[in-house]
């Protein structure tokens, strides 16, 4: 009996059924639920860890221990996990390891939309890339298979539209791999010069026999049908492909993205009259296709930006619109918002109204960077909120630091935030950094992390105490404030700015969709005769508040009584 | 296909969709948004069933169904519909943002403009239905409810359905929020 899977609980499947017994993770947006899903089996350790590196630093240990080990990220947790990622070609493994990445065309939730086909390009690793649910589930059990027969890490390449689509998935039964022996083998695992280059050639044969590989294997097929139109595709592409032609194209649908066959690749182009690449993002299977002689036709008709679909295809290769009416009129956009009670809405508040320079982060914070708050100068990576103010301020003077301030959330700080308040600490710059304390990783969907008190599987641990965490790293002047409290934020910010040392405020309260934490309070509400149409409490951007012809309402089924309006309105109007 | 606003909760509506279309014996895929573009923002989830699908996505003009939580967002994915197909719409209304700081306004009467386009509309005010039901969260199910009229999926299915996805205390309501739906004059 088939159950509807969302591509990344297959994927979770697919590790019980391959006998994985640790997962290591960070979250990121579209890979989270892989790792939540994972912690549900009893048989696999699962845990998150305070980074994608770290956490793959876990699994590659695991799999030197003798373990089938995992780990998740999104496509920028790669790129911090890139260091071991490029060593961990040249060590193997011993248990079975599979590395899974998610990509997001689009940036349905991200800041880039860079392709991890480079990666494993670049590592000298298999990279997997299945087109639905059921493949997720298949494609991360043969990861195993080729991982322990090829002494290989392995990609498994995902990206939004198949991470977060459902489709039929035929359970299977777990098959456990028992722990492999450890023994010690410098030269396999202890990567220095002269091991490593023994390593790289070993690397090398790899690839070859892992080409060899790819041009018998079943994941890589060709569909002859009509065969005017042959499209070499993977992934989304192939299912996008399939929708509009059908039967009347053929196709080489490629499991394995890299590396690449090439025998194969040219009996399919010699079977078709015109060839095609389809493929999101970069050019990867249409550059390695010229390398091969062939002419397809790809990028010069399809984007090298944002996700595909059936009608971008129909659309690029000249076929007949699907017919459809339009509402006629301007729509106004709904971006996502701050949920209403949101403890990141009154420091913003705050933020905007003291006309600071701010250096944001990753997090749902970044949506102060949005009307009406508009209150974030800059958003780059993790982390990148407290290193950059540091450059700025370095760079621009101590009236600078008076004016500025580092925005970052608890989790974040915690990946890679903590290692830029050091550099602010040891070379003695004096800026002024917030954690938003929110005590959950927000914006994938509350997960636990390092500072909760709770693990991945739920259970009470240690929590980091992040005041005496900055304390420890040389911050002498760290204060924590409820950001609801927008007086004492507002004073604590003037006096931390004007201090001429670095200085930590901690902006601590829980995220209001944060059940264990926080119960939603009775609904404020305006009263009519009071209320004078000013406006006032519209600045906060609070999506329960909107104005009528008879002055402000607010939502009662929105509201959660968090009482931050209730002191932006002269004349009383707002009540509990 | 069905949208609505981040938090009105679409997605149960789609594993309920996903659980029936399931015991149908079709295959069926469904793609949903999560993280970032949830938040209040609007959010989008594509149901399809059918001998084989190989798209996960609906794109314009390709929806035999548009079932929306809210009346501004029917009106921003109408195009998404098939040339005279069912428009199912909550006669709900959430501002967002750049209504809510002025700098823009909220359509006038977009429901007699949807039906002036040609679609088959169906306008419910899901919302008080729910709260009869119990609970003003329980949207979804009213809305599931009303779909339920245009297939015709044994009863049992759909209760089998709410069992495999709805927390066991909130079971009763929603079976009612769902006969509400499915009843409801419109």
């Amino acid at each position: 009996m088939k159950k509807m899977m969302l591509g990344n609980e297959a994927v979770a499947r697919g590790l019980y059924e391959a006998g994985c017994r640790f997962v290591s993770s960070y979250p990121g947006t579209p890979s989270t639920e892989i790792t939540e899903f994972a912690a549900k089996y009893p048989e696999i350790y699962a845990e998150w860890a305070p980074n994608e590196k770290v956490a793959m630093e876990a699994a590659l240990g695991a799999s030197i221990g003798g373990a089938r080990s995992f780990c998740a990220m999104k496509h920028v947790g790669l790129n911090v996990a890139a260091d071991p990622l490029f060593t961990a070609s040249y060590t193997g493994v011993n248990g079975g390891m599979v590395i899974g990445v998610a990509d997001d065309p689009s940036m349905h939730s991200s800041q880039n939309e860079q392709d991890s086909r480079h990666y494993a390009i670049a590592a000298k690793l298999p990279m997997l890339e299945p087109s639905d649910s059921e493949e997720c589930r298949d494609f991360a059990k043969l990861g195993y298979a080729l991982s322990e027969q090829f002494d290989t890490p392995v990609l498994l390449r995902l990206s939004t539209r198949i991470s977060h689509s459902q489709s039929g998935v035929a359970p299977g039964e777990r098959e456990e791999a028992p722990l492999r022996p450890y023994e010690k083998d410098a030269a396999k695992y202890v990567m220095m010069p002269a091991n490593a280059k023994g390593r790289h050639t070993v690397v090398e044969a790899r690839t070859r026999a892992l080409a060899e590989w790819a041009e018998q294997a079943e994941i890589n097929r060709m569909e002859l049908h009509d065969t005017a139109i042959g499209i070499i595709a993977a992934g989304t592409t192939y299912a996008y492909a399939k929708e509009v032609f059908g039967e009347k194209a053929s196709y080489l649908k490629l499991g394995m993205v890299n590396p690449l066959p090439k025998q194969l690749i040219l009996d399919f182009a010699a079977k078709v009259e015109k060839l095609y690449v389809i493929e999101e993002l970069d050019d990867i299977l249409e550059t390695h296709c010229r390398k091969l002689g062939l002419a397809p036709v790809g990028k010069e008709l399809f984007p090298l930006e944002g996700e595909f679909s059936q009608k971008l295809i129909r659309e690029k290769m000249g076929l007949a619109p699907v017919p459809f009416d339009e509402f006629g009129e301007q729509i106004p956009v709904r971006p996502p918002v701050m949920c209403p009670g949101c403890p990141h809405r009154g420091m913003f508040t705050v933020l905007h109204k003291m006309g600071l320079t701010v250096s944001g982060d990753i997090g749902c914070y970044t949506l102060g960077a949005q009307p009406p708050l508009s209150a974030i100068d800059t958003t780059i990576c993790m982390g990148a909120s407290i290193s950059g103010l540091h450059g700025f301020n370095q760079a621009r003077g101590e009236e600078s630091a008076a004016k500025s301030v580092a925005v970052i959330g608890d989790s974040t700080f915690l990946h890679s935030g903590v290692t830029g308040l050091m550099d602010i600490a040891y070379n003695q710059g004096i800026s002024t950094v917030i954690i938003a304390d929110n005590s959950i990783t927000g914006m994938t969907g509350h997960q636990e992390n390092p500072a909760t008190g709770y693990t991945l599987k739920g259970d009470p641990t240690f929590a980091v105490d992040l005041e005496t965490l900055c304390r420890a790293v040389g911050i002498h002047r760290v204060q924590v404030i409820d950001p609801n409290d927008m007086k004492a934020l507002e004073a604590a910010l003037k006096e931390e700015l004007a201090a001429k040392e670095p200085s930590v405020i901690i902006c601590r309260r829980p995220c209001a969709l944060l059940k264990r934490k926080v119960k939603p309070g009775k609904p404020f509400v305006i009263k009519p005769d009071l209320c004078r149409s000013c406006k006032a409490c519209m600045r906060i951007g609070c999506p329960a508040i909107r104005m009528t012809e008879q002055g402000a309402v607010i939502d009662d089924t929105l509201c959660v009584g968090c009482g931050l309006c209730k002191p932006l309105c002269a004349f009383g109007a707002i009540a509990e | 296909m069905i949208v609505g606003v981040g938090g009105q909760g679409t997605l149960l509506a789609s594993r309920l969709l996903g659980h029936a279309l399931l015991a149908q014996g079709v295959d069926v895929k469904i793609s949903e948004v999560h993280g970032m573009a949830q938040r209040g923002g609007s959010v989008v989830t594509y149901v399809k069933y059918g001998e084989k699908v190989h798209s996960p996505v609906i794109t314009q003009g390709e929806a035999d169904v548009l079932i929306s939580f809210e009346q501004l967002e029917a009106a921003r994915w109408v195009s998404y519909l098939k040339k005279g197909g069912v428009l199912l719409t909550n006669t709900q209304q959430i501002d967002p943002m750049p209504v809510i700081t002025g700098a823009a306004s909220y359509p006038q009467d977009i429901v007699g403009k949807l039906k002036a386009l040609g679609a088959d509309v169906r306008a419910v005010d899901a919302l008080a239905l729910a709260e009869q039901a119990g609970s003003a969260k329980a949207v979804n199910t009213v809305l599931i409810g009303l779909f339920s009229r245009l297939v015709d999926f044994p009863e049992e299915t759909w209760q089998e359905a709410m069992e495999a996805c709805v927390p066991p205390k909130f079971l009763e309501l929603n079976r009612e929020a769902f006969r509400l739906g499915r009843e409801a004059a419109c």
